[in-house]
């Protein structure tokens, strides 16, 4: 029995809750709408309509009408999962089993811990909305979401054919060169912070403003003054934040360097052999790293989930208190759709920039990450220290 | 024979990659804004919009049998269609008009006339070689069904589709 009591109950039900709630409640719902307006935009981009026309069938649960609101297609996401679910699962004959198998899970299981450590708000019902807050934060990050190069390895080798092969080589290139650039632009804002741990970073620009647009942050209407420390650093945390962007881009699959994947060079790269729910996973594997991406440069440049004149819980003030609650509940919801529409919003810029930029070649990827990226992301750690050494 | 190809001469802000890029984001912006704001025409949302009306008049679409603005079905079974149709879609069962009929001197009418618009191929010879002026190709393109049987149009459908012409040539009426 001392078993049992010696299991830190709450812990263990707050901590499942919150995972249930991030994956299930808001992270794969936003893939596939990710996904929807992923085709939406293009198409808007280029002048077409897109997918606007499933509607949910609600007729075939009897109801009179099937339901379809505003933009039309809002039920493709729902389509596509069934179709993907009910695809004949096909494993080609000469193909290495076990890493065919292992590989689209390798895609999409880091992508999905990456998100374990992203405060995605501040306080509710006392619980801290953070799966995991540990104090090592971006380090698990940037771990955790360099094994997903090895789904896309995997998939490669294992495919045992040509395309899928060179996706992957290239692949395991662009990500080795392109992690050096993400980690260090990461840097000068450790430096700034002072800290490692996600959840206080947040509460560090929450204090003292943004990193990216110092003006704006909860704490700073109260007495509203940039210092002069800010509007030094500010070039740093811009380039930072331009570095960062970039290689998450790469580090993503992204447009300008979806190599791995190139459909018009490779077929479809490392997934050509894939089918069904295995694609559907490499798929998800990718969008969802998007978010995780987004989540991270949200955490870092653009507050998290602060907004400005909003109050910031404590434990105490999210407390249930009574029938509707306390304000603290409220505000506690707030900072969640806050922090995600912040993210939604940079998943529109991702999207947007892949309808705009043609894909780099091979060479011009290399040199843009070893002779240029990973140089002014050094050049920015010793500037940043520099000015930093100087104002303290 | 080798030749060297002219690169453009790139200015600073070419160079730089960064700027070019967002020039391109704000014409991609541009494109999604007037898309957005309805200003953009290009797609043409199929079942409600159709080409219909900028179809000219020679269209070739599924073919019809018409009658005449006397009610007279043209047809006089002479088989000509049946015989020159490349891919034989046409089938035509000859039957005798009754002499008690007004027009009993064209002797001959289709009981059955069948066409399967699923082997059709749309090349108006049927058109071009019947000298009754009886079957047309008219302006329907989507012809669907369910199976092959329904995609066999019967002389009922047919004459459905037609419709009555005007403005034929009337030989068989009767002479005053």
């Amino acid at each position: 029995m001392d078993f049992i009591h010696s299991i830190p109950w709450l812990i263990l039900i707050s901590s499942v809750a919150k995972t249930a709630f991030l994956i299930f409640g808001v992270v794969l719902p936003l893939v596939s709408y990710t996904v929807y307006a992923e085709r939406r935009v293009s198409a808007f981009i280029q002048d077409r309509v897109g997918p606007n026309r499933t509607g949910f069938p609600l007729t075939l649960l009897g109801f009179k009408k099937d339901f379809s609101p505003i933009l039309g297609g809002l039920g493709q996401p729902v389509a596509d999962a069934v179709k993907f679910l009910l695809k004949e699962e096909f494993t080609p004959g000469h193909v290495n089993k076990f890493y065919f198998w292992l590989a689209p899970v390798m895609a999409m299981v880091p992508a999905l811990a990456t998100l374990a450590v992203v405060p995605f708000g501040d306080f509710l019902f006392g619980q801290k909305m953070v799966v995991a807050d540990v104090n090592i934060g971006i380090l698990y990050v940037f771990a955790i979401s360099s094994i997903g190069v090895y789904g896309i390895v995997l998939a490669g080798w294992s495919s045992n054919s040509k395309y899928p092969f060179l996706g992957s080589i290239r692949s395991t290139s662009q990500m080795i060169s392109y992690e050096l650039s993400l980690g260090l632009s990461a840097v000068p804002l450790l430096m700034i912070f002072g800290n490692l741990n996600l959840s206080d970073q947040i509460m560090y620009q929450a204090q003292h403003g943004w990193l990216l647009v110092p003006f704006l942050s909860s704490g700073q209407f109260h007495d509203f003054h940039l210092t002069a420390s800010q509007i030094v650093l500010w070039p740093c945390v811009f380039i930072s934040f331009v570095v960062f962007t970039i290689s998450m881009f790469a580090e993503t699959n992204r447009m300008p360097f979806d190599l791995p994947e190139s459909e018009t060079e490779l077929v479809a790269g490392y997934h050509t052999e894939y089918s069904a729910m295995k694609f559907a996973l490499f798929f998800l594997g990718e969008y969802t790293a998007m978010i995780a991406g987004s989540s991270v440069i949200v955490v870092l440049f653009l507050g998290g989930w602060d907004l400005p004149f909003l109050p910031i819980n404590t434990a105490e003030s999210s407390m249930w208190h009574g029938l509707l609650g306390g304000s603290g509940i409220w505000f506690g919801l707030i900072h969640i759709t806050v922090f995600f529409g912040k993210v939604a919003m940079l998943l529109i810029f991702f999207i947007w920039v892949r309808w705009t930029v043609p894909r780099f070649r091979f060479d011009q990827l290399m040199k843009l990450g070893w002779l240029y990226l990973f140089e002014i992301a050094l050049a920015n750690i010793v500037l940043a220290a520099a000015i930093l050494a100087f104002l303290k | 024979m080798a030749y060297t190809v002219r690169r453009p001469k790139l200015t600073f802000a070419e160079k730089l990659y960064l700027p070019t890029i967002i020039g391109g984001l704000m014409i991609t912006l541009k494109h999604f804004k007037n898309m957005i704001l309805g200003r953009t025409k290009v797609v043409m949302q199929y079942p409600e919009e159709k080409w219909d009306s900028h179809m000219p008049e020679y269209y070739r679409g599924a073919p019809t049998l018409v009658k005449d603005d006397h009610g007279r079905e043209r047809c006089v079974a002479c088989q000509l269609c049946e015989f020159i149709c490349p891919p034989r879609c046409i089938a035509i069962a000859p039957g005798e008009i009754p002499a008690k009929s007004k027009f009993a001197k064209v002797e001959k009418f289709p009981e059955r006339f069948d066409i399967d618009t699923a082997r059709c191929i749309f090349c108006g010879l049927c058109e071009e070689v019947c000298p009754e002026q009886a079957i047309f190709l008219r302006k329907d393109y989507a012809i669907t069904g369910t199976s092959r049987a329904e995609m066999v149009h019967d002389k009922a459908k047919l004459y459905e589709l037609g419709g009555v012409w005007t403005g034929l040539v009337h030989k068989w009426n009767p002479k005053k």
